[in-house]
């Protein structure tokens, strides 16, 4: 059999992934699993969804040849520019996947879990668009810190519920999210936002933001006369950036997939979000991956400067690339990070999500060659991050 | 033969209760299994606090933290329990989630339970497949029942199926929600309730999630064989402390 890194029949990539829910959930998660291929692949589904991909979220998004970034690093890189996406990042691609999938299913009401706001938000917008009723999950601290992307989500009619519990951030709204999908078992769809959670959630909002990969085929065609490039770099929190930006080359060994977690402040600092280096086995919302925890199991609270990066654990087949040694894992710290942030504003015209900017602290850390092609994918817009740009560049 | 399966053959509706080890001090686990016993309890399930309890409502999660920032462990409770089967003779039952079972190692963990007098576990979190699959074996060995649940939407193929491959007692959770009292069933619960109990399942039902008075644990066992107490029970600790146990058992016995 030829040897893949995509998702097997049973819902793992390796040992990792599965469905480790409580039985409430069962017939919630068996519902989808049953159906997400069938319904995804459905002619009338693919005529909708791209048409909104073109339409409403502005796709295809450029594949952009940055030749200043490119002559200071003596290489040839490509910005995959998912941060012009309507709502600012690569997240809608996965939420209008998702909001046409709950209509399929004869769901009436979303739920989403939110860190930073970017997912809430891109719920809130699909939501909207469809007249559909939708209450996000959002840790109380995070809420406190993320002030204008809940104002945007209530201004596009969403309600945001204050997670109380536990470290009362994104794990905590995520679990938030899941026990009231416990309790709205039949009219209720959970739109999760990442290559997270049970069987199927990370195949299926891996293969809703595979269009990324799938553009940079024909564009990289059109661009160099080959369609796939020497290097992807995507950064990986929970990881549906760079699920989308894999996806079509994760079986394609000619491609070196790079994948940037966030140092924090250091790998060993105590303050870090560096799920591969620092993670181990075990269980987290209903994914077996590699998640920070004690050695007695309990989940830890990651840190980094950025928001979307610090999840304490990451997608089964980010787990799986890693064990495998299919991909590259970097970690970037914060300093290294907020550094290439500013150098990518000033030598293209670009301020990217922090988020964005660990993959760009790449650069500095590892060398290219001058001939080969690396396609980075810019994940998100900095509109998001300008507050924290200025207190630490004292702007 | 399994302490479980031996109460379940008595000729009357039990009583289990739930209780967060480490909950409302670190060091009253054992005095509260002993108080439960006292007081008339047919079975103790013994909760092992998770950072991130998903099945639980926020009475439960709220006791999980309490009892971590106390300092409660796996290696802790097991440690606690040592002596446990010199006091008590009523089934205990461990009920967590799979992450800190994992890290301690499955095995290492089952062989534990069995070396301290632990007659089962209930992990929410652990899918019957994966049980059924990688882990049956290692609980037999160790002479540990795996209790599984059942809901008010789980399809009746799967619960002949849980049934089948269960031995000991089916933990029934009385409505869609996490755990968490309620006054009274309404007609819902009534009719769930009823049409499990025609199923002739050849494990019994014990009734959980929702039962929080002498009211709701007589409606939950009319057709099963008992049911458990949980959430209704941290907040009587919550505001009464460890003296008054019994009070509480007597309540919802209605002695």
């Amino acid at each position: 059999m030829k040897k893949t890194y995509h998702v097997n029949e049973k819902g793992y990539y390796g040992t990792f992934g599965g469905a480790y829910i409580p039985e409430m959930l069962y017939p919630n998660v068996e519902e989808l699993r049953q159906k997400y291929l069938e319904i995804m692949y459905e002619d009338s589904f693919q005529k909708e969804f791209k048409q909104l991909l073109k339409d409403y979220v502005g796709r295809p998004s450029p594949l952009f040849f940055a030749e200043r970034l490119s002559a200071k690093y003596n290489t040839k890189i490509y910005l995959k520019r998912e941060d012009l996406n309507h709502t600012g990042a690569h997240k809608v691609n996965n939420t209008i996947g998702q909001i046409l999938m709950a209509k399929r299913l004869g769901k009436t009401r979303i739920i989403a879990e939110t860190g930073a706001g970017q997912h809430g938000v891109a719920t809130a917008t699909v939501c909207a668009l469809m007249g559909m009723e939708c209450i996000v999950y959002m840790g109380e601290i995070d809420i406190a810190r993320q002030a204008p992307n809940v104002a945007r989500m209530k201004m596009l009619g969403a309600e945001v519920r204050a997670a109380m519990s536990g470290s009362r951030t994104l794990k905590d709204a995520t679990n938030e999210a899941i026990r009231d999908w416990i309790s709205n078992p039949v009219n209720t769809h959970y739109i999760i936002g990442s290559v997270v959670g049970p069987h199927p959630y990370p195949d299926m909002v891996a293969r809703f933001q595979a269009v990324i990969s799938e553009e940079m085929e024909w564009q990289l065609q059109e661009k160099e006369g080959r369609s796939y490039p020497d290097h992807v770099i995507a950064c990986v929190g929970g990881g549906s950036n760079a699920a989308g930006a894999f996806y079509q080359y994760l079986d394609d060994e000619r491609v070196n997939l790079i994948a940037v977690e966030a140092a924090g402040k250091g790998i060993h600092s105590g303050e870090s979000a560096a799920t591969s280096v620092l993670g181990e086995d075990g269980i987290i919302h209903g994914s077996r991956t590699l998640l920070m925890q004690t050695k007695d199991g309990q989940i830890t609270e990651p840190y980094s400067i950025s928001a979307g990066l610090d999840y304490p654990g990451v997608g089964p087949m980010h787990a799986h690339l890693y064990a495998s040694k299919r991909a590259e894992f970097i970690s970037i710290t914060d300093d290294e990070a907020m550094t290439a942030g500013l150098e990518l504003s000033q030598l293209e015209g670009i301020i990217p999500a922090i988020e964005t900017s660990h993959a760009l602290a790449v650069f500095d850390t590892r060398k290219f060659k001058e001939d080969e092609i690396v396609v980075l994918n810019l994940s998100g817009r900095g509109d998001k991050d300008l507050n924290t740009y200025i207190d630490y560049f004292k702007l | 033969m399994n302490r479980i399966n031996q109460k379940l053959q008595e000729d009357k509706k039990l009583l289990s209760i739930y209780f967060t080890a480490g909950y409302p001090s670190l060091n009253d686990t054992v005095g509260v299994i002993e108080d439960l016993e006292k007081s008339g309890v047919d079975m103790i399930e013994i909760g092992l606090p998770f950072s991130d309890p998903l099945a639980d409502g926020p009475t439960i999660q709220a006791s999980s933290t309490q009892a971590l920032e106390n300092g409660m462990t796996s290696e802790l409770l097991f440690s606690q329990l040592t002596n446990i089967r010199e006091t008590v003779s009523i089934p205990l039952i461990i009920m967590g989630y799979l992450n800190p079972m994992m890290q301690y190692g499955i095995e290492a963990f089952c062989a534990k339970c069995q070396e301290v007098g632990i007659d089962g576990l209930i992990i929410p979190d652990m899918p019957v497949n994966v049980y059924h699959e990688q882990y049956q074996a290692i609980f037999e060995k160790y002479g540990l029942i795996n209790v599984f649940l059942i809901t008010p939407q789980t399809s009746e193929e799967r619960i002949r199926f849980i049934d089948s491959i269960s031995d000991g007692f089916i933990y029934m959770v009385s409505s869609a929600g996490t755990t968490g009292a309620k006054n009274s069933f309404g007609n819902t619960q009534e009719t769930y309730f009823d049409r499990i109990g025609n199923m002739n399942l050849k494990n019994p039902q014990i009734v959980g999630f929702g039962i929080s008075n002498h009211e709701t644990f007589t409606q939950a066992t009319n057709k099963a064989k008992g049911a458990i107490i949980g959430s209704a029970f941290i907040k009587h600790l919550t505001k009464n402390g460890t003296k008054t146990i019994d009070t509480f058992v007597n309540g919802v016995l209605g002695n």
